[in-house]
Protein backbone atom coordinates (compact mmCIF):
# COMPACT_ATOMS: atom_id res chain seq x y z
CA UNK A 1 0.00 0.00 0.00
CA UNK A 2 2.74 2.46 1.20
CA UNK A 3 4.91 1.03 -1.76
CA UNK A 4 1.81 1.69 -4.10
CA UNK A 5 1.67 5.62 -2.84
CA UNK A 6 5.21 5.99 -3.52
CA UNK A 7 4.96 4.70 -7.16
CA UNK A 8 2.17 7.02 -7.62
CA UNK A 9 4.04 10.40 -6.34
CA UNK A 10 7.41 9.46 -8.47
CA UNK A 11 4.88 8.96 -11.31
CA UNK A 12 2.75 11.64 -11.05
CA UNK A 13 5.84 13.79 -10.72
CA UNK A 14 7.72 12.83 -13.92
CA UNK A 15 4.07 13.21 -15.58
CA UNK A 16 3.56 16.91 -14.61
CA UNK A 17 7.19 17.86 -15.15
CA UNK A 18 6.94 16.37 -18.49
CA UNK A 19 3.61 16.66 -20.02
CA UNK A 20 3.10 20.06 -20.64
CA UNK A 21 6.23 20.47 -22.78
CA UNK A 22 5.25 17.20 -24.47
CA UNK A 23 2.42 18.68 -25.35
CA UNK A 24 3.76 21.86 -27.18
CA UNK A 25 6.12 19.84 -29.09
CA UNK A 26 3.24 17.63 -30.26
CA UNK A 27 1.71 21.09 -31.43
CA UNK A 28 4.63 21.54 -33.38
CA UNK A 29 3.94 19.04 -35.69
CA UNK A 30 0.63 19.42 -36.27
CA UNK A 31 -1.08 21.35 -39.41
CA UNK A 32 -3.06 24.30 -38.12
CA UNK A 33 -6.40 22.95 -38.92
CA UNK A 34 -5.22 19.94 -36.67
CA UNK A 35 -4.45 22.64 -33.73
CA UNK A 36 -7.33 24.38 -33.54
CA UNK A 37 -9.74 21.52 -33.64
CA UNK A 38 -11.99 19.86 -30.92
CA UNK A 39 -11.37 18.01 -29.22
CA UNK A 40 -7.88 18.07 -29.63
CA UNK A 41 -5.83 16.02 -31.61
CA UNK A 42 -3.91 13.79 -29.80
CA UNK A 43 -1.58 12.13 -32.46
CA UNK A 44 -0.19 14.94 -35.07
CA UNK A 45 0.25 14.08 -38.83
CA UNK A 46 3.74 15.04 -38.31
CA UNK A 47 4.13 17.53 -40.68
CA UNK A 48 6.91 19.60 -40.15
CA UNK A 49 5.28 22.38 -42.06
CA UNK A 50 5.59 25.11 -38.54
CA UNK A 51 9.20 24.03 -38.85
CA UNK A 52 9.67 25.13 -42.51
CA UNK A 53 7.24 28.09 -42.11
CA UNK A 54 9.18 29.25 -38.84
CA UNK A 55 12.54 29.18 -40.92
CA UNK A 56 11.11 31.14 -43.98
CA UNK A 57 8.60 33.24 -42.71
CA UNK A 58 9.95 34.19 -39.27
CA UNK A 59 14.09 34.04 -40.09
CA UNK A 60 14.17 30.97 -36.84
CA UNK A 61 17.81 30.24 -37.81
CA UNK A 62 18.45 33.89 -37.68
CA UNK A 63 17.29 33.79 -34.19
CA UNK A 64 19.03 30.65 -33.65
CA UNK A 65 22.79 32.07 -34.80
CA UNK A 66 22.53 35.09 -32.25
CA UNK A 67 21.46 33.07 -29.56
CA UNK A 68 24.36 30.84 -30.23
CA UNK A 69 26.85 33.67 -30.50
CA UNK A 70 25.69 35.68 -27.73
CA UNK A 71 25.34 32.89 -25.16
CA UNK A 72 28.59 31.41 -26.09
CA UNK A 73 30.67 34.55 -26.03
CA UNK A 74 28.86 35.13 -22.39
CA UNK A 75 30.12 31.67 -21.63
CA UNK A 76 33.59 31.98 -22.89
CA UNK A 77 34.29 35.14 -20.83
CA UNK A 78 32.31 34.82 -17.83
CA UNK A 79 34.28 31.79 -17.32
CA UNK A 80 37.70 33.33 -18.11
CA UNK A 81 36.74 35.88 -15.91
CA UNK A 82 35.67 33.25 -12.48
CA UNK A 83 38.68 31.40 -13.27
CA UNK A 84 41.15 34.25 -12.42
CA UNK A 85 38.50 35.91 -9.58
CA UNK A 86 37.65 32.24 -8.32
CA UNK A 87 41.11 31.04 -7.92
CA UNK A 88 42.43 34.60 -5.90
CA UNK A 89 39.34 34.56 -3.76
CA UNK A 90 39.23 30.89 -2.90
CA UNK A 91 43.05 30.21 -2.64
CA UNK A 92 44.95 33.31 -2.30
CA UNK A 93 45.85 35.75 1.02
CA UNK A 94 43.21 38.82 0.69
CA UNK A 95 41.97 41.46 2.82
CA UNK A 96 38.46 41.65 2.24
CA UNK A 97 37.34 37.93 1.01
CA UNK A 98 34.00 38.25 3.19
CA UNK A 99 33.37 41.41 1.54
CA UNK A 100 33.91 40.48 -2.15
CA UNK A 101 32.32 37.31 -2.66
CA UNK A 102 28.89 38.75 -0.16
CA UNK A 103 29.20 41.82 -2.95
CA UNK A 104 29.01 39.26 -5.94
CA UNK A 105 25.95 37.10 -4.04
CA UNK A 106 24.05 40.73 -3.47
CA UNK A 107 24.65 41.30 -7.45
CA UNK A 108 23.54 38.24 -8.36
CA UNK A 109 20.12 38.88 -6.52
CA UNK A 110 19.81 42.27 -8.16
CA UNK A 111 16.03 42.71 -9.56
CA UNK A 112 17.06 43.69 -13.17
CA UNK A 113 14.92 46.58 -12.95
CA UNK A 114 17.02 48.07 -10.61
CA UNK A 115 19.81 48.68 -13.20
CA UNK A 116 17.98 48.33 -16.28
CA UNK A 117 17.17 51.98 -17.29
CA UNK A 118 21.49 53.28 -16.28
CA UNK A 119 22.25 49.82 -18.18
CA UNK A 120 20.48 50.82 -20.92
CA UNK A 121 21.78 54.69 -20.99
CA UNK A 122 25.63 53.91 -20.23
CA UNK A 123 25.06 51.48 -23.63
CA UNK A 124 22.57 54.08 -25.63
CA UNK A 125 26.17 56.65 -24.81
CA UNK A 126 28.20 54.11 -26.13
CA UNK A 127 26.67 53.56 -29.26
CA UNK A 128 26.23 49.79 -28.30
CA UNK A 129 22.35 49.22 -28.17
CA UNK A 130 21.17 46.69 -30.96
CA UNK A 131 25.01 45.27 -30.76
CA UNK A 132 25.92 41.79 -29.73
CA UNK A 133 28.96 43.38 -27.05
CA UNK A 134 25.82 45.89 -25.74
CA UNK A 135 24.16 42.47 -24.62
CA UNK A 136 26.81 40.29 -23.70
CA UNK A 137 28.21 43.10 -21.67
CA UNK A 138 25.41 42.53 -18.83
CA UNK A 139 25.24 39.07 -19.41
CA UNK A 140 28.85 38.18 -18.27
CA UNK A 141 28.18 41.29 -15.44
CA UNK A 142 24.86 39.33 -14.18
CA UNK A 143 26.63 35.56 -14.42
CA UNK A 144 29.81 36.80 -12.46
CA UNK A 145 28.37 36.15 -9.61
CA UNK A 146 27.53 32.59 -10.23
CA UNK A 147 30.59 31.68 -12.40
CA UNK A 148 32.77 32.90 -9.05
CA UNK A 149 31.10 31.16 -6.48
CA UNK A 150 31.04 27.88 -8.39
CA UNK A 151 34.77 27.69 -9.51
CA UNK A 152 35.37 29.44 -5.75
CA UNK A 153 33.87 26.41 -4.32
CA UNK A 154 36.01 23.93 -6.33
CA UNK A 155 38.93 25.65 -6.61
CA UNK A 156 38.97 25.67 -2.44
CA UNK A 157 38.79 21.93 -2.27
CA UNK A 158 41.72 21.07 -4.39
CA UNK A 159 44.63 19.61 -1.86
CA UNK A 160 47.05 22.40 -0.99
CA UNK A 161 50.51 20.43 -1.28
CA UNK A 162 49.98 20.13 -5.23
CA UNK A 163 50.07 24.07 -5.15
CA UNK A 164 53.10 23.91 -2.81
CA UNK A 165 54.74 21.12 -5.10
CA UNK A 166 54.38 23.10 -8.09
CA UNK A 167 55.36 26.73 -6.32
CA UNK A 168 58.66 24.39 -5.34
CA UNK A 169 59.45 23.27 -8.55
CA UNK A 170 59.65 27.30 -9.39
CA UNK A 171 56.46 27.80 -11.23
CA UNK A 172 55.16 31.27 -10.97
CA UNK A 173 51.70 32.08 -9.49
CA UNK A 174 50.02 32.49 -12.95
CA UNK A 175 52.31 28.96 -14.11
CA UNK A 176 50.76 27.07 -11.29
CA UNK A 177 47.41 28.56 -11.96
CA UNK A 178 47.01 27.81 -15.55
CA UNK A 179 48.82 24.80 -16.17
CA UNK A 180 47.93 23.00 -12.57
CA UNK A 181 45.00 24.48 -10.59
CA UNK A 182 42.56 24.73 -14.23
CA UNK A 183 43.25 21.20 -14.90
CA UNK A 184 42.17 20.59 -11.76
CA UNK A 185 38.96 22.24 -11.31
CA UNK A 186 38.14 21.16 -14.95
CA UNK A 187 34.63 19.67 -13.51
CA UNK A 188 34.07 22.62 -11.60
CA UNK A 189 35.04 25.16 -14.82
CA UNK A 190 32.49 22.79 -16.50
CA UNK A 191 29.32 22.96 -14.40
CA UNK A 192 29.50 26.81 -14.22
CA UNK A 193 29.65 26.72 -18.31
CA UNK A 194 26.35 24.60 -18.51
CA UNK A 195 24.57 26.80 -16.00
CA UNK A 196 26.03 30.32 -17.52
CA UNK A 197 25.21 28.96 -20.89
CA UNK A 198 21.50 28.48 -19.92
CA UNK A 199 20.98 31.72 -18.26
CA UNK A 200 22.38 33.52 -21.20
CA UNK A 201 20.52 31.07 -23.69
CA UNK A 202 16.99 32.35 -21.65
CA UNK A 203 17.41 35.60 -20.85
CA UNK A 204 14.66 37.75 -21.87
CA UNK A 205 14.68 40.80 -20.11
CA UNK A 206 17.63 42.46 -21.10
CA UNK A 207 17.40 41.33 -24.56
CA UNK A 208 14.09 42.88 -25.12
CA UNK A 209 15.49 46.35 -24.08
CA UNK A 210 18.91 46.09 -25.54
CA UNK A 211 17.83 44.21 -28.80
CA UNK A 212 15.11 46.24 -30.24
CA UNK A 213 16.43 45.62 -34.45
CA UNK A 214 14.63 42.25 -34.99
CA UNK A 215 18.40 41.20 -37.25
CA UNK A 216 20.01 41.18 -33.96
CA UNK A 217 17.42 39.72 -31.50
CA UNK A 218 17.74 36.41 -29.86
CA UNK A 219 15.65 33.19 -29.77
CA UNK A 220 13.71 34.22 -26.27
CA UNK A 221 12.62 37.73 -27.85
CA UNK A 222 11.44 36.06 -31.15
CA UNK A 223 9.27 33.34 -29.79
CA UNK A 224 7.59 36.02 -27.19
CA UNK A 225 6.95 38.97 -30.54
CA UNK A 226 5.94 36.24 -33.09
CA UNK A 227 2.73 37.69 -34.75
CA UNK A 228 0.74 36.32 -37.10
CA UNK A 229 -1.82 38.22 -39.39
CA UNK A 230 -4.95 37.18 -37.73
CA UNK A 231 -4.53 34.73 -35.13
CA UNK A 232 -1.08 33.71 -32.98
CA UNK A 233 0.84 31.25 -34.83
CA UNK A 234 0.62 28.93 -32.75
CA UNK A 235 2.21 26.08 -34.71
CA UNK A 236 5.57 28.32 -35.81
CA UNK A 237 5.86 29.33 -31.94
CA UNK A 238 5.85 26.25 -30.76
CA UNK A 239 8.37 24.67 -33.62
CA UNK A 240 10.55 27.67 -32.32
CA UNK A 241 10.00 26.65 -28.65
CA UNK A 242 11.33 23.01 -29.44
CA UNK A 243 14.01 24.43 -31.41
CA UNK A 244 14.56 26.57 -28.09
CA UNK A 245 14.42 23.92 -26.45
CA UNK A 246 16.18 20.73 -26.94
CA UNK A 247 19.12 21.47 -27.10
CA UNK A 248 18.65 22.43 -22.95
CA UNK A 249 17.29 19.11 -22.95
CA UNK A 250 19.80 17.36 -24.20
CA UNK A 251 22.41 19.28 -22.22
CA UNK A 252 19.87 18.07 -18.85
CA UNK A 253 19.91 14.59 -19.94
CA UNK A 254 23.64 14.37 -20.49
CA UNK A 255 24.83 16.52 -17.74
CA UNK A 256 22.42 16.41 -14.86
CA UNK A 257 25.17 15.53 -12.29
CA UNK A 258 27.17 18.46 -12.89
CA UNK A 259 24.25 20.59 -12.99
CA UNK A 260 23.05 19.47 -9.90
CA UNK A 261 26.45 20.03 -8.18
CA UNK A 262 26.32 23.32 -9.35
CA UNK A 263 23.18 24.41 -8.60
CA UNK A 264 22.98 23.14 -4.98
CA UNK A 265 27.02 23.96 -4.53
CA UNK A 266 26.13 27.27 -2.61
CA UNK A 267 23.63 25.07 -0.77
CA UNK A 268 25.80 22.72 1.49
CA UNK A 269 28.28 25.05 2.22
CA UNK B 1 63.38 46.53 -4.03
CA UNK B 2 62.64 43.00 -3.42
CA UNK B 3 58.59 42.64 -2.29
CA UNK B 4 57.79 40.64 0.11
CA UNK B 5 56.14 37.15 -0.64
CA UNK B 6 52.69 37.85 1.10
CA UNK B 7 52.95 41.48 -0.66
CA UNK B 8 53.56 39.54 -4.36
CA UNK B 9 50.75 37.31 -3.51
CA UNK B 10 48.41 40.16 -2.64
CA UNK B 11 49.30 41.89 -5.96
CA UNK B 12 48.86 39.23 -8.11
CA UNK B 13 45.49 38.42 -6.43
CA UNK B 14 44.38 41.62 -7.16
CA UNK B 15 45.02 41.84 -11.09
CA UNK B 16 43.00 38.57 -10.93
CA UNK B 17 39.92 40.29 -9.15
CA UNK B 18 40.17 43.61 -11.06
CA UNK B 19 38.80 42.31 -14.04
CA UNK B 20 36.00 40.39 -12.52
CA UNK B 21 35.12 43.27 -10.31
CA UNK B 22 35.27 46.22 -13.07
CA UNK B 23 32.13 43.94 -14.81
CA UNK B 24 30.43 44.09 -11.68
CA UNK B 25 31.00 47.57 -10.33
CA UNK B 26 30.37 49.15 -13.69
CA UNK B 27 27.42 47.70 -14.92
CA UNK B 28 25.84 46.57 -11.34
CA UNK B 29 27.28 48.73 -8.55
CA UNK B 30 27.42 51.71 -10.70
CA UNK B 31 23.62 51.69 -12.27
CA UNK B 32 22.04 50.92 -8.91
CA UNK B 33 23.75 54.25 -7.66
CA UNK B 34 22.73 55.53 -11.03
CA UNK B 35 18.69 54.91 -11.04
CA UNK B 36 18.77 56.86 -7.87
CA UNK B 37 20.17 59.98 -9.56
CA UNK B 38 17.74 59.45 -12.37
CA UNK B 39 14.59 59.07 -10.09
CA UNK B 40 15.56 62.35 -8.54
CA UNK B 41 15.12 63.76 -12.42
CA UNK B 42 12.47 64.73 -14.80
CA UNK B 43 13.46 62.80 -18.08
CA UNK B 44 11.46 61.69 -20.47
CA UNK B 45 13.42 59.97 -23.22
CA UNK B 46 10.91 61.33 -26.46
CA UNK B 47 11.45 64.70 -25.08
CA UNK B 48 15.08 65.54 -24.97
CA UNK B 49 14.77 69.18 -25.16
CA UNK B 50 13.49 69.13 -21.76
CA UNK B 51 17.08 67.88 -20.61
CA UNK B 52 16.77 66.76 -16.95
CA UNK B 53 15.88 69.09 -14.35
CA UNK B 54 16.74 67.99 -11.00
CA UNK B 55 12.94 67.86 -8.97
CA UNK B 56 13.80 66.65 -5.64
CA UNK B 57 11.58 64.32 -4.37
CA UNK B 58 8.60 64.87 -6.60
CA UNK B 59 8.94 61.05 -8.35
CA UNK B 60 8.49 59.58 -5.26
CA UNK B 61 5.71 61.49 -4.18
CA UNK B 62 3.99 61.01 -7.40
CA UNK B 63 4.52 56.94 -7.31
CA UNK B 64 2.96 56.83 -3.54
CA UNK B 65 -0.02 58.55 -5.08
CA UNK B 66 -0.30 56.23 -7.94
CA UNK B 67 -2.70 53.47 -7.73
CA UNK B 68 -1.19 51.10 -10.58
CA UNK B 69 2.02 51.12 -8.80
CA UNK B 70 0.73 50.53 -5.45
CA UNK B 71 -1.47 48.07 -6.77
CA UNK B 72 1.31 46.14 -8.67
CA UNK B 73 3.05 45.96 -5.48
CA UNK B 74 0.75 44.17 -3.54
CA UNK B 75 0.53 42.08 -6.47
CA UNK B 76 4.16 41.35 -6.29
CA UNK B 77 4.01 40.61 -2.90
CA UNK B 78 0.86 38.46 -4.03
CA UNK B 79 2.99 36.14 -6.50
CA UNK B 80 5.83 36.20 -4.29
CA UNK B 81 3.99 34.66 -1.14
CA UNK B 82 1.88 32.05 -3.09
CA UNK B 83 4.94 31.02 -5.40
CA UNK B 84 7.39 30.09 -3.14
CA UNK B 85 5.11 28.60 -0.54
CA UNK B 86 4.11 26.28 -3.51
CA UNK B 87 7.82 25.92 -4.84
CA UNK B 88 8.87 24.92 -1.46
CA UNK B 89 6.07 22.37 -0.29
CA UNK B 90 6.14 20.75 -3.81
CA UNK B 91 10.21 21.11 -3.98
CA UNK B 92 10.40 19.38 -0.32
CA UNK B 93 7.76 16.81 -1.67
CA UNK B 94 10.26 16.10 -4.62
CA UNK B 95 12.83 16.03 -2.95
CA UNK B 96 11.71 13.57 -0.26
CA UNK B 97 10.67 10.96 -3.05
CA UNK B 98 14.20 11.53 -4.83
CA UNK B 99 16.29 11.04 -1.89
CA UNK B 100 15.22 7.39 -2.14
CA UNK B 101 16.43 4.49 -3.41
CA UNK B 102 14.45 3.25 -6.21
CA UNK B 103 15.12 1.83 -9.74
CA UNK B 104 15.11 4.94 -12.29
CA UNK B 105 15.85 7.51 -9.93
CA UNK B 106 18.36 9.07 -12.27
CA UNK B 107 15.67 9.47 -14.87
CA UNK B 108 13.34 11.16 -12.47
CA UNK B 109 15.84 13.38 -11.34
CA UNK B 110 16.72 14.83 -15.15
CA UNK B 111 12.83 14.53 -15.55
CA UNK B 112 12.15 17.16 -13.06
CA UNK B 113 15.11 19.15 -14.23
CA UNK B 114 13.43 19.76 -17.64
CA UNK B 115 11.00 22.29 -16.53
CA UNK B 116 14.05 23.74 -15.17
CA UNK B 117 15.34 23.83 -18.44
CA UNK B 118 13.33 25.38 -20.38
CA UNK B 119 13.14 29.16 -21.70
CA UNK B 120 11.41 31.16 -19.22
CA UNK B 121 9.48 32.83 -22.65
CA UNK B 122 8.83 28.95 -24.07
CA UNK B 123 7.19 28.07 -20.96
CA UNK B 124 4.79 31.25 -20.71
CA UNK B 125 4.02 30.43 -24.56
CA UNK B 126 3.36 26.78 -23.41
CA UNK B 127 0.88 27.48 -20.50
CA UNK B 128 -0.58 30.17 -22.87
CA UNK B 129 -1.28 28.39 -25.02
CA UNK B 130 -2.48 25.46 -22.63
CA UNK B 131 -5.12 28.46 -20.45
CA UNK B 132 -6.09 29.28 -24.03
CA UNK B 133 -9.98 30.61 -24.12
CA UNK B 134 -11.01 28.60 -28.03
CA UNK B 135 -8.62 25.78 -28.54
CA UNK B 136 -6.57 24.97 -24.37
CA UNK B 137 -6.28 22.02 -22.87
CA UNK B 138 -7.64 23.42 -19.74
CA UNK B 139 -10.88 24.31 -21.56
CA UNK B 140 -11.11 20.87 -22.94
CA UNK B 141 -10.25 19.24 -19.26
CA UNK B 142 -12.87 21.22 -17.81
CA UNK B 143 -15.58 21.12 -20.33
CA UNK B 144 -14.82 18.37 -23.32
CA UNK B 145 -16.32 19.49 -26.29
CA UNK B 146 -19.18 22.23 -25.14
CA UNK B 147 -16.79 24.90 -26.56
CA UNK B 148 -19.81 27.25 -25.37
CA UNK B 149 -18.84 26.85 -21.89
CA UNK B 150 -14.76 28.02 -22.51
CA UNK B 151 -13.47 30.16 -20.32
CA UNK B 152 -11.00 32.91 -21.42
CA UNK B 153 -8.87 31.74 -18.61
CA UNK B 154 -6.41 34.95 -18.89
CA UNK B 155 -8.73 36.98 -19.60
CA UNK B 156 -10.27 37.06 -15.97
CA UNK B 157 -8.58 38.68 -13.06
CA UNK B 158 -8.37 36.13 -11.07
CA UNK B 159 -7.94 32.94 -13.25
CA UNK B 160 -5.02 35.06 -15.14
CA UNK B 161 -2.68 35.44 -11.75
CA UNK B 162 -3.57 31.90 -10.91
CA UNK B 163 -2.48 31.02 -14.30
CA UNK B 164 0.83 32.95 -13.94
CA UNK B 165 1.31 31.16 -10.45
CA UNK B 166 1.07 27.67 -11.63
CA UNK B 167 3.56 28.54 -14.58
CA UNK B 168 6.11 29.73 -12.02
CA UNK B 169 5.40 26.58 -10.11
CA UNK B 170 5.37 24.06 -12.40
CA UNK B 171 8.92 25.28 -13.46
CA UNK B 172 11.01 26.46 -10.64
CA UNK B 173 9.54 23.60 -8.07
CA UNK B 174 12.44 21.60 -9.40
CA UNK B 175 14.95 24.27 -8.52
CA UNK B 176 13.55 24.50 -4.62
CA UNK B 177 13.51 20.06 -4.72
CA UNK B 178 17.53 20.11 -5.53
CA UNK B 179 18.79 22.60 -2.84
CA UNK B 180 16.34 21.13 -0.67
CA UNK B 181 17.81 17.19 -1.66
CA UNK B 182 21.45 18.34 -0.97
CA UNK B 183 20.45 19.27 2.62
CA UNK B 184 18.43 15.74 2.98
CA UNK B 185 22.25 13.96 1.98
CA UNK B 186 23.65 15.80 4.85
CA UNK B 187 21.52 14.38 7.17
CA UNK B 188 23.32 10.47 8.75
CA UNK B 189 21.70 7.24 8.32
CA UNK B 190 21.99 6.45 12.05
CA UNK B 191 19.69 9.19 13.05
CA UNK B 192 16.80 7.36 11.83
CA UNK B 193 18.00 3.90 12.46
CA UNK B 194 18.03 5.52 16.37
CA UNK B 195 14.93 7.44 16.00
CA UNK B 196 13.34 3.76 14.45
CA UNK B 197 14.90 1.67 17.48
CA UNK B 198 13.23 3.95 19.90
CA UNK B 199 9.89 3.16 18.17
CA UNK B 200 8.95 6.72 16.55
CA UNK B 201 6.49 7.04 13.65
CA UNK B 202 7.87 8.05 10.24
CA UNK B 203 6.22 11.32 10.29
CA UNK B 204 7.62 11.72 14.15
CA UNK B 205 10.83 11.15 12.04
CA UNK B 206 10.13 13.63 9.48
CA UNK B 207 8.79 16.62 12.29
CA UNK B 208 11.93 15.65 14.95
CA UNK B 209 15.02 15.13 12.74
CA UNK B 210 14.15 15.77 8.78
CA UNK B 211 12.34 18.93 9.34
CA UNK B 212 15.51 20.79 11.92
CA UNK B 213 18.25 19.45 9.81
CA UNK B 214 17.12 20.69 6.45
CA UNK B 215 16.04 24.20 7.89
CA UNK B 216 18.88 26.20 6.71
CA UNK B 217 18.38 24.19 3.33
CA UNK B 218 15.22 25.35 3.17
CA UNK B 219 15.77 28.63 4.06
CA UNK B 220 18.69 29.12 1.33
CA UNK B 221 15.70 27.70 -1.22
CA UNK B 222 13.19 30.05 -0.08
CA UNK B 223 15.78 33.06 -0.18
CA UNK B 224 16.58 32.13 -3.88
CA UNK B 225 13.09 31.61 -4.74
CA UNK B 226 11.99 35.01 -3.28
CA UNK B 227 14.56 37.40 -5.19
CA UNK B 228 13.92 35.38 -7.95
CA UNK B 229 10.11 35.73 -7.84
CA UNK B 230 10.32 39.03 -7.14
CA UNK B 231 11.85 39.21 -10.69
CA UNK B 232 8.85 37.99 -12.42
CA UNK B 233 8.57 40.07 -15.87
CA UNK B 234 8.76 36.84 -18.63
CA UNK B 235 5.56 35.53 -17.87
CA UNK B 236 3.81 38.30 -17.39
CA UNK B 237 5.11 39.77 -20.34
CA UNK B 238 4.16 36.71 -22.80
CA UNK B 239 0.86 35.36 -20.88
CA UNK B 240 -0.78 38.88 -19.58
CA UNK B 241 0.94 42.03 -20.40
CA UNK B 242 -0.29 43.02 -16.61
CA UNK B 243 -3.52 42.66 -17.63
CA UNK B 244 -7.03 42.20 -17.52
CA UNK B 245 -7.48 45.59 -16.00
CA UNK B 246 -3.79 45.53 -14.12
CA UNK B 247 -4.71 42.63 -12.42
CA UNK B 248 -1.70 40.83 -13.01
CA UNK B 249 0.77 43.68 -13.48
CA UNK B 250 3.92 43.11 -11.11
CA UNK B 251 6.81 45.91 -10.58
CA UNK B 252 9.12 44.93 -13.15
CA UNK B 253 6.54 44.80 -15.55
CA UNK B 254 5.57 48.04 -14.78
CA UNK B 255 8.59 49.82 -14.41
CA UNK B 256 9.54 48.63 -17.58
CA UNK B 257 6.64 49.69 -19.25
CA UNK B 258 7.16 53.40 -17.46
CA UNK B 259 10.90 53.57 -18.61
CA UNK B 260 11.30 51.66 -22.01
CA UNK B 261 7.28 51.97 -23.43
CA UNK B 262 6.45 55.30 -21.97
CA UNK B 263 10.05 56.95 -21.81
CA UNK B 264 9.50 58.43 -18.22
CA UNK B 265 13.06 57.39 -17.23
CA UNK B 266 12.89 59.29 -13.98
CA UNK B 267 9.85 58.32 -12.62
CA UNK B 268 10.52 54.73 -13.59
CA UNK B 269 13.29 54.87 -11.66
CA UNK B 270 11.98 55.34 -8.83
CA UNK B 271 10.04 51.90 -8.92
CA UNK B 272 13.44 50.45 -9.58
CA UNK B 273 14.69 51.95 -6.58
CA UNK B 274 11.94 51.02 -4.52
CA UNK B 275 12.31 47.38 -5.79
CA UNK B 276 15.81 47.42 -4.81
CA UNK B 277 15.54 48.47 -1.54
CA UNK B 278 12.67 46.08 -1.14
CA UNK B 279 14.74 42.66 -1.98
CA UNK B 280 17.59 44.39 -0.31
CA UNK B 281 15.74 44.06 2.97
CA UNK B 282 14.52 40.79 2.48
CA UNK B 283 17.82 39.27 0.94
CA UNK B 284 19.61 40.19 4.31
CA UNK B 285 16.67 39.42 6.71
CA UNK B 286 16.93 35.86 5.31
CA UNK B 287 20.71 36.17 4.66
CA UNK B 288 20.31 36.81 9.07
CA UNK B 289 18.27 34.06 9.26
CA UNK B 290 20.58 31.20 7.50
CA UNK B 291 23.83 32.66 9.41
CA UNK B 292 22.05 31.98 12.53
CA UNK B 293 20.72 28.59 11.84
CA UNK B 294 23.52 27.37 10.40
CA UNK B 295 25.22 29.04 13.50
CA UNK B 296 23.35 26.60 15.94
CA UNK B 297 23.57 23.68 13.57
CA UNK B 298 27.36 23.73 14.63
CA UNK B 299 26.77 24.39 18.08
Amino acid sequence: MKKALFHITVFVIVVLSLLPFLWFVNTSLKTSLEITSIPPVFIPSGTVQSYVSAMKDYNLLHYVANSVYVAGATTVITIFLSVLAGYALARLRIKYKGLLMGSLLLVSMFPQISIAGPVWRILDGLGWLNSYQGLIIPYVTLTLPLGVWILASFFSELPQELEDAARIDGCGHLQTLLRIMVPLAAPGVFTAAILIFIYAWNEFFFALLIMTRQTVQTLPVGIALFQGQFTLPWGEIAAASTVATVPLVLIVLLFQKQIVRGLSSGAIK
Amino acid sequence: MKLSLIARERIFASSLLVPCFLFVVFFALYPVSYSFFLSLHKIILGLPSLGQPFVGLDNYRDLFHDQVARHSLSNTLLFVFLSTFFELLFGLIIALVINRQFRGRGLVRAAILVPWAIPTVVSSQMWRFIFNDKYGLVNFLFYGSHTSLYAAWLANPLTAFAAIVIADVWKTSSFAALIILAGLQLIPDELYEAAEMDGASEWQQFTQITLPLIKPALLIALLFRTMDAFRVFDLVFVMTQGGPGDSTNVLQFYGYKKIFAEGLMGYGSTISVLVFFITFIIALFYLKLIGTSLFQEKQ
